[in-house]
């Protein structure tokens, strides 16, 4: 394998982390909004996004950038795949990052909820000062952990044709006939990104289970 | 914006689609199976002596982890003739669903072994149980109940991840959608319903699998 057909990979690794940010920033947004509506105590509400998650939890996504990527298109939004397949993937993001936050926020006491309503705290003042900051700590782990599902998630854009590091590596390898080589570098590159998160996320984990003991 | 449904291509592959199902279960199957066997053969091989095996099986559960299953499947589709081994893409697809199944299931049971407190096996033996009842009763059964959440939500990870098997044509749900698409060009309406498909067999599986813990695994542990 020669050089410029690293550099196409590497480029294809650029589209990969884009990816995964936009997936990931966007999804937090939309995960929050999602866990707060899940722990809202209006009983549709949070039937809505309950069945919202189960559908994210209960299907491939795959599938669900498929009828994204279709979908979109039909209700006569043109996109290219670059913009389908980031929002399929925060929207797949915003359901699994919901449930884990709907966890972490019911995982606070419920003392700390109804001591800040003792003191007339509001409902967002209530959320944003007193649990969601403690929710956070909670669901550290658990986000990091989602983070890498998500970057190799987004080698499934691929198949709906959008290039980034995996169809990188498809074209390159259906060129030089060297796919072993290919694929074995590609690899690579995910590991390089996704090790030091997993690191990381079980560091954060063992420190949490120390602290609550 | 004058685009009418018509899930006519979907009504005339039903047949099809439905049998591919079949074919979606057996890799699902096959791969938990699979994925068993690598778990407790990994966490065996984790508990060995010798150093050089116990690191084995970390860079293994680390390496598989952090890679996405596309690129194993790849991966392993193109290396499996290089080493000798022809095979077509369905049994390719079981390896490759197995070897990521049994990475994530090394790490899940070897926490569920690591539960058990070694003086409850003591007690055990104390009471003047046999060797092989200790292991049985004492043991794997609080061990497999510690892990059964976590393992069988991997286990319908595992059967939502059969749809990647597609990439490598294997016969399995996507595939066959995928081929009633092109031959059809009703893309949504094809993924649409296969989607729906696949919700069904994700919730049936959690219906068995929370069944067979009500029917195994409710007793009161303290």
């Amino acid at each position: 394998m020669g050089r410029e057909e690293f550099v196409f990979l590497l480029i294809g690794l650029k589209w990969t982390v884009a990816l995964s940010i936009v997936a990931f920033v966007c999804g937090c947004v939309a995960g929050l909004v999602v866990a707060l509506a899940r722990t809202s105590g209006i009983a549709i509400v949070e039937g809505v996004t309950a069945f919202y998650i189960a559908i994210f939890q209960g299907t491939p996504l795959l599938m669900q950038l498929f009828v994204v990527y279709y979908g979109l298109a039909l209700v006569g939004i043109r996109m290219d795949a670059w913009a389908a397949v980031s929002v399929g993937l925060t929207l797949h993001a915003s359901a699994y990052l919901g449930e884990i936050w709907r966890g972490s926020i019911e995982a606070v006491p419920r003392g700390q909820t109804e001591a800040a309503k003792a003191l007339a705290l509001g409902y967002v003042s209530r959320m944003k000062d007193v649990v969601l900051p403690q929710a956070i700590r909670i669901s550290l782990p658990a986000t990091v952990g989602f983070l890498v599902q998500l970057i190799k998630g987004t080698s499934l854009a691929s198949i709906v044709g959008f290039t980034e590091l995996t169809r990188a590596g498809n074209i390159i390898s259906n060129q030089i006939f060297q796919p072993i080589t290919v694929f074995g570098i590609v690899g690579a590159l995910y590991f390089i990104m996704c090790c030091p998160l997993t690191i990381w996320g079980a560091h954060l984990e063992r420190r949490f289970a120390a602290s609550a003991r | 914006m004058n685009y009418t449904l018509d899930f006519t291509p979907v009504i005339d592959g039903l047949p099809s689609l439905l049998t591919a199902c079949l074919g979606t279960f057996t890799l699902a199957i096959c791969g938990m199976l699979l994925a068993t066997v690598i778990g407790i053969g990994g966490v065996i091989l984790r508990q060995s002596p010798l150093a050089a095996l116990r690191w084995l099986v970390i860079g293994f559960v680390e390496l598989i982890r952090n890679t996405p299953f596309l690129v194993q499947i790849f991966f392993i589709y193109f290396a499996l003739p290089l080493a000798g081994v022809r095979l077509d893409p369905t049994p390719t697809a079981i390896i490759a669903l197995g070897i990521n199944g049994g990475a994530y299931a090394i790490e899940i049971i070897r926490g569920g072994v690591q539960s058990i407190p070694k003086g409850q096996m003591e007690a055990g033996l104390a009471l003047g149980l046999h060797k092989a009842q200790v292991f049985r009763l004492i043991i794997l059964k609080p061990a497999l109940r510690a892990i059964y959440p976590s393992l069988t939500s991997q286990f319908v990870l595992l059967t939502l991840s059969t749809s990647i098997a597609s990439a490598i044509s294997a016969y399995e749900l996507t595939s066959v959608s995928q081929r009633i698409e092109s031959d059809s060009f009703r893309s949504f309406e094809v993924y649409f319903t296969v989607t729906g498909f696949y919700l069904v067999i994700s919730w049936v599986m959690m219906r068995f699998f929370a069944l067979f813990s009500a029917r195994y695994f409710s007793y009161p542990v303290k």
